[in-house]
């Protein structure tokens, strides 16, 4: 599929979570039926705040269970080792075949902190920093082995070439890594590093770190400011804005039929609401709203998540999705393998590999 | 008329282990998750009890530098495990994972949470490490003297349980609050009692403090006997311990680390384990092996010549990551006393002195010794460390273990869904 008029393809993920399932069919079910929409991605939210499984580990669960839709679990920095961090999203990766993104939060309550008594709640504003720092490392360790480092070269009874496997010797405000990870660099080379840009100490992180930024917004004229702004602080850090890929973050409730319920709503737009912008309607009113922003190019794509987690996914896909695709907007069919490839981002050359130095 | 005492199986992941052989043609990546699905589904082909990772959280480096003779380079346990709940349905699944760098509160969770998308089949093996080498990669250093690390790894664990067991059995979440020496923790646990109501305890410590410790919390203790001797004197020593701590012997499962070489015929069986050490001990690996003794370079020294004349440093600081030589001038000269008295070379001695195969021998024999080391009281089970990933234990699934079905010594099917009915444990004791 080619992209029309110069815009970029229209990406699309749709949220998994779901109040109180610990399961493993509560989670399985709705991500084949995500990736049988041909979706880019699943993402699975986490903190410690409210009851839930790991979401790292529902993902990996999922990972057998599915072939070619990307998974992206949310994984907190603020009391989790960056060291186990990058472990597992790596791990992820590989158990996943190259699938593996990883969604950036912080933890910021003090219920949080006495869940593990080390250090006090701080301000976002710290966290967030701390957060840049962590997927700064996270990306050193991914290619602290370069692609080439196993060998396993008889002759000399080398399995590695150590010249290719790095010390980090990361020092951030609160910790230090020495390196390298215990994992070789995952089938991506960096799984995909997602983060809400809503708020204001996240957005610079996502700017600089991000390969996908999720926005919440209402309108198109907003999304169109975020994502500029994005794509310049983007530039700044001397990143191609192209390699950014910014989603608008809806709530959706396709509770109400084909056609807005609500005059003036479903079909004129989100609503701001506690939870997030809002969309209720029709599936239908849904992929004119998504074909309309994308159209314009306020967004590369929607991150939708279903207020009916069973019902509403299932609409998005055989209602909303299916009618994309028939009007040649969205994929029929997954061209490529990895979360990369599906978001149309490249596999990153390798930091320690470039300047080709010995750890 | 007493029940046939039946032996419990389980398969540890070659993968990072110095005895692991990577130049055989057969062996595959210690990454690939194919190759950790294939060893799983031939655990569970075999209906053993549980599959085994364990952990490195540092590589481990040689003259300040990357060691690059063995396989290197690994998953994250409990993510991998994780994936594998999607393709097996009754193998219980077992992650190594450190209590000195990790938190009470978010282990608890990443294990209950294993727990419930297995269907309960999640183990912990618990293991410290007083390591400040590992310690940098983490924010809490890591160092502890040994005491400390067992006070701590015994209050973790304790800590773990109580998580585990704060909802009510009819899933209402409840507060918890641990004040301890080590964890000041408090607020609500994340996720119901799991389906085996705990994740099963494995405990790998073969010290004094060691033993009281599985004696005192585990379920499963892997130890390294692989004698009968041996395995006889530790298996009494732990048993005896249990009563102390209010438990029964059965209440412990003991199973050593063994490794399995078979062949046709006894001959053919100890050509294969030749051939394997062989290729465990490569030239390098021999010379290494030396280092790490006498603490100095030695890669001088011929592989095939004679061993060194000088003596070893006594505080050599050469290999960092693994476990020191106790005693370096002590093993030296009984090195050089086995190379004199069998004229040996350097990779013969080290071939000789170093670790050999446990059980060697014919489906048949192998199978009858198995069955001896649980029926005269030296094991409970094996913990089988093949030296291929992915394909060793085929031929162990494929021809000892309907031996052992026939002599009545292993199950002949799943007769639970979780890891403790298939160790024959209980289901503990909701203690609120």
């Amino acid at each position: 599929m080619t992209a029309p008029h110069g815009r970029g393809l229209l990406h699309l993920a749709a949220a998994l979570d779901q109040q109180t399932a610990f399961d493993a069919a509560s989670y399985v079910g709705p991500a084949q039926l995500a990736e049988r929409g041909g979706l880019d991605f699943v993402t699975l939210g986490d903190t410690f705040a409210r009851p839930g499984p790991d979401a790292l580990a529902v993902l990996s669960r999922v990972a057998p269970a599915t072939r070619r839709i990307g998974l992206v679990p949310t994984v907190t920095t603020t009391h989790t080792e960056p060291f186990h961090v990058q472990a597992a999203v790596a791990t992820l990766d590989w158990v996943s075949r190259g699938r593996a993104g990883w969604q950036l939060d912080v933890s910021t309550t003090e219920g949080e902190a006495r869940l593990f008594g080390r250090r006090h709640a701080a301000p976002a504003d710290a966290l967030w920093r701390e957060a840049g720092e962590i997927a700064e490392v996270a990306a050193r360790l991914w290619d602290s082995w370069e692609d080439d480092a196993e060998i396993r070269d008889e002759a000399t009874g080398r399995f590695v070439d150590r010249d290719k496997l790095h010390h980090v010797d990361f020092r951030g405000a609160t910790f230090f890594v020495k390196g390298p990870s215990i994992v070789p660099r995952p089938p991506q080379g960096h799984p995909v590093r997602v983060v809400d840009a809503t708020e204001g100490p996240a957005r610079r992180v996502a700017a600089r770190y991000a390969d996908v930024a999720l926005v919440r917004v209402v309108g198109p004229t907003q999304a169109r400011a975020v994502r500029a702004e994005l794509r310049d602080a983007a530039a700044k850090f001397g990143r191609h804005p192209d390699t950014l890929r910014v989603l608008a973050s809806l709530v959706v409730d396709l509770g109400d039929g084909e056609r807005a319920a609500e005059p003036g709503h479903g079909g004129g737009g989100p609503r701001q609401t506690a939870q997030g912008p809002l969309y209720r309607g029709g599936p239908v009113d849904l992929a004119e709203l998504i074909a309309a922003w994308h159209a314009s190019e306020a967004v590369d794509g929607f991150h939708l998540t279903p207020v009916e987690p069973h019902r509403d996914l299932e609409r998005l896909v055989n209602g909303t999705v299916a009618l994309l695709q028939h009007r040649g907007l969205f994929r029929t069919f997954y061209p490529g393998s990895t979360l990369r490839e599906h978001l149309g981002l490249a596999r990153p050359a390798n930091q320690y590999a470039v300047t080709g130095g010995a750890s | 008329m007493t029940v046939r005492k039946r032996m419990h199986l389980a398969a540890h992941f070659p993968g990072v282990n110095s005895t692991t052989v990577w130049t055989d043609p057969r062996s595959k990546s210690q990454i690939d998750f194919a190759s950790f699905e294939h060893l799983a589904r031939t655990a569970e082909r075999g209906l053993f009890d549980f599959f085994f990772l364990a952990e490195g959280l540092r590589l481990r480096e040689h003259k300040g530098r990357i060691h690059d003779l063995d396989v290197v380079g690994r998953p994250e346990s409990i993510t991998v495990l994780n994936a594998l709940a999607a393709v097996t349905e009754r193998l219980g699944l077992a992650a190594t994972v450190n209590a000195t760098f990790n938190e009470p509160y978010e282990l608890a969770r990443r294990l209950a949470t294993l727990d419930h998308l297995s269907g309960g089949r999640a183990a912990w093996n618990v293991v410290t490490s007083s390591d400040a080498f590992t310690g940098e990669n983490f924010r809490r250093g890591g160092f502890l003297d040994r005491a400390d690390r067992y006070a701590r790894a015994a209050e973790f664990v304790a800590t773990a349980r109580e998580l585990w067991d704060s909802w009510t059995p009819e899933g209402v979440a409840r507060p918890f609050a641990h004040q301890g020496q080590h964890f000041d923790i408090a607020g609500e646990f994340g996720l119901p009692r799991s389906p085996q109501g705990q994740p099963v305890v494995i405990q790998a410590g073969d010290s004094d403090e060691g033993r009281e410790f599985a004696a005192a919390t585990a379920d499963v203790v892997f130890t390294r006997h692989g004698t009968l001797d041996a395995g006889r004197e530790f298996y009494a020593d732990v048993k005896g311990r249990l009563a102390t701590y209010g438990r029964s012997p059965e209440d412990l499962k003991i199973m050593p680390g063994v490794t399995v070489v078979l062949g046709d015929t006894a001959a053919d069986a100890r050509e294969r384990a030749a051939e394997i050490r062989r290729r465990q001990v490569s030239p390098q690996n021999a010379l290494l092996a030396l280092e790490q003794i006498w603490g100095v370079d030695l890669s001088s020294y011929d592989p095939d010549g004679p061993l060194p004349d000088i003596d070893p440093e006594p505080e050599p600081a050469l290999a960092r990551g693994r476990v020191r030589v106790a005693d370096p001038l002590a093993v030296a000269e009984k090195w050089r006393a086995l190379s004199r008295a069998k004229g040996l070379s350097i990779r013969q001695t080290v071939i000789e002195a170093s670790g050999r195969q446990s059980f060697v021998g014919t489906p048949e024999t192998v199978a009858a010794e198995l069955d001896e080391f649980v029926t005269t009281g030296a094991a409970d089970g094996f913990i089988l460390v093949p030296h291929l990933t992915p394909g060793g234990l085929d031929e162990f699934v494929d021809r000892v273990v309907p031996l052992l079905q026939e002599r009545g010594a292993f199950r002949t099917e799943y007769t639970g869904t979780t890891l403790r009915s298939h160790l024959g444990l209980p289901e503990p004791i909701w203690k609120g």
